[in-house]
C-alpha cells in the first residue's frame, strides 16, 4: 500500500487505481494521514530545498574547451581589453546621445529601426554589457541562442575580412528579441543585430547617424544591421558579398 | 589547438544538446556530493564522458541523458571517497518508525526552517537524496527518473516514500531537540 500512496501522492496512477486509493483513503485514517504526510514533505522540499543553478565559472570552464584548461586564461586577451578602450573613447560622443536617444530599454517599434540599432550599440558600450557569451569561436556563440531566441542566427565568420567575433548577447529591437553578434577591428568595437526578415533582399545601405556608423542590408530572409565607431568605408566590408 | 572541422561539428551539435540542461546537471551533482567545488569537478567530468559517448545519444532525452552520466560520475565519485552511506541502515531506522503520529499540522514550517528542510534532505543517503531532487526539483516522472537512477519504477516508489518518511523522522528530530529542555 505504501508504494501505492506514494504514487498517489505524485500523481503517477492510473485513472482506475486513483478511484481506487481514494475510495480507500475515505475509510482508512491510517492511510489518510501518511498521505498527507508524504504531501507535506513533498511541499516542504519543492519550496525550501534551493536548486542549485551551475556558476558563471563552470559555465567558462566547459565553455571555452572542456578537455584542455580546467581554468580561465589568467592572460586577458585583446577582445577583453579592446571593448574597454572603445568605450572610453566613445564615452564622450555617447554622453551627447544619451540626451538625443531616450534612455528607455525599449522603444517604441514606430521609432524607426535605425535609432533603436545606434541605442542598442550606446547602451551595449556604457551599461558595460556587450556580451552574455563572450567567445572567439562562432561553435560556441551560436549555440548559445538554442532556447534563447525563437529562430537560430547565422554566426558569420568574418576573420577573413578583418572583423574577430569577440561574442554575442541578447538584445532588443523593433519589438522583438534579436541576436547581437560583437565584431572587433583594432580598436573599433562592432554590433551585428540580426533577425529573420522574409521582406525580400535588400542590397547594403550605409548611413550616419549620432556619429556612428549603421550598415543595413537583406539577404535570404535575415536582416542585418551593423553599427559601429569604425570608418563607414570598412564597416562596409562587414556586408560584402555572404 | 583549432578542432579539424568534423570534431567541430560534433561540438557544436553536443552542446546545442546538452548545455540547455547544465543547471540540472549541476543541481544534482550539488546535492549528491555535497559542495560547490566537487559538484563543478562532477560536471566537468560528466560533460567529458558525455562528449565521448555523444556518438550513442540519439537526441531524445537530453536532460535525462546528461542526468544518468551525472549521477554515475558522482556515485564513482562518492564509492571512492567513502561517502556511501548504505541506504541498508537508514532501512532500519525508517521501518521502526511507530506509525501513529501527530498530523502536519503540528509540524508547521517557517522560514527558519528551510535550513532544516536542506541540513535533512543533506543527511538523506544519497539514492533517497537523488530521488527526491529528480522528483520534486526536476519534475521527473517514474519512469525517467527510473531510466536516470537505472532502477525498477518499483525501486523508485520505495525510495522516495522512505524518503519523505526519513526526512520528516530529520525535521521533526531536529525541531524537537531545539525545544528548551524541562529541567534536565
Amino acid at each position: 500500500m505504501d508504494a501505492l500512496l506514494t504514487a498517489y501522492v505524485d500523481d503517477e496512477l492510473d485513472l482506475v487505481h486513483n478511484l481506487e486509493v481514494e475510495r480507500h483513503l475515505k475509510e482508512c485514517g491510517a492511510c489518510a494521514s501518511a498521505v498527507e504526510r508524504q504531501q507535506a514533505m513533498k511541499r516542504a522540499v519543492a519550496q525550501h530545498a534551493p536548486y542549485y543553478s551551475a556558476p558563471a565559472e563552470l559555465r567558462r570552464r566547459l565553455g571555452f574547451d572542456s578537455r584542455e584548461r580546467s581554468r580561465p586564461s589568467l592572460f586577458r586577451s585583446w577582445a577583453h581589453w579592446a571593448p574597454r578602450l572603445a568605450l572610453a573613447a566613445a564615452c564622450l560622443a555617447a554622453v551627447v546621445v544619451m540626451w538625443r536617444v531616450a534612455p528607455f530599454p525599449f522603444r517604441p517599434p514606430s521609432e524607426g529601426i535605425e535609432s533603436q540599432v545606434v541605442a542598442g550599440h550606446v547602451r551595449s558600450l556604457l551599461a558595460n554589457h556587450l556580451m552574455d557569451v563572450p567567445s572567439s569561436d562562432q561553435h560556441t556563440v551560436k549555440p548559445w541562442f538554442t532556447g534563447r531566441l525563437d529562430f537560430a542566427p547565422e554566426v558569420p565568420d568574418l576573420s577573413g575580412k578583418g572583423f574577430k567575433l569577440t561574442g554575442g548577447r541578447l538584445d532588443y529591437l523593433n519589438g522583438r528579441t534579436v541576436a547581437a553578434l560583437v565584431y572587433q577591428r583594432r580598436q573599433h568595437t562592432i554590433n551585428l543585430f540580426t533577425w529573420p526578415d522574409r521582406s525580400g533582399d535588400l542590397p547594403a545601405q550605409s548611413s550616419t547617424r549620432d556619429g556612428f556608423h549603421v550598415m543595413h542590408w537583406r539577404r535570404d530572409g535575415v536582416e542585418w544591421w551593423a553599427v559601429s565607431d569604425l570608418n563607414a568605408g570598412e564597416l562596409a566590408e562587414m556586408a560584402g558579398g555572404g | 589547438m583549432r578542432e579539424p572541422a568534423g570534431d567541430a561539428v560534433r561540438r557544436a551539435r553536443f552542446e546545442r544538446a546538452l548545455l540547455p540542461h547544465l543547471d540540472a546537471a549541476y543541481n544534482l551533482a550539488r546535492w549528491l556530493t555535497g559542495n560547490p567545488e566537487d559538484a563543478q569537478d562532477m560536471v566537468q567530468e560528466a560533460c567529458l564522458r558525455a562528449l565521448t559517448f555523444f556518438d550513442g545519444f540519439h537526441g531524445e532525452d537530453g536532460r535525462g541523458w546528461l542526468l544518468t552520466i551525472v549521477r554515475n560520475t558522482c556515485y564513482d565519485w562518492l564509492r571512492k571517497h567513502r561517502r556511501l552511506a548504505t541506504a541498508m541502515d537508514a532501512e532500519w531506522e525508517v521501518e521502526s518508525a511507530p506509525d501513529r503520529m501527530p498530523g502536519p499540522e503540528a509540524l508547521q514550517l517557517r522560514q527558519a526552517d528551510q535550513r532544516l528542510v536542506k541540513e535533512g534532505i543533506e543527511k538523506l543517503p544519497a539514492e533517497y537524496r537523488e530521488a527526491l531532487v529528480l522528483r520534486e526539483l526536476e519534475g521527473m516522472s517514474y519512469k525517467q527518473i527510473a531510466r536516470v537512477s537505472g532502477v525498477p519504477i518499483g525501486t523508485v516508489m520505495s525510495r522516495l516514500a522512505r524518503a519523505r518518511k526519513r526526512l520528516e523522522q530529520e525535521i521533526r528530530r531536529v525541531a524537537q531537540a531545539s525545544w528548551p529542555a524541562t529541567g534536565k
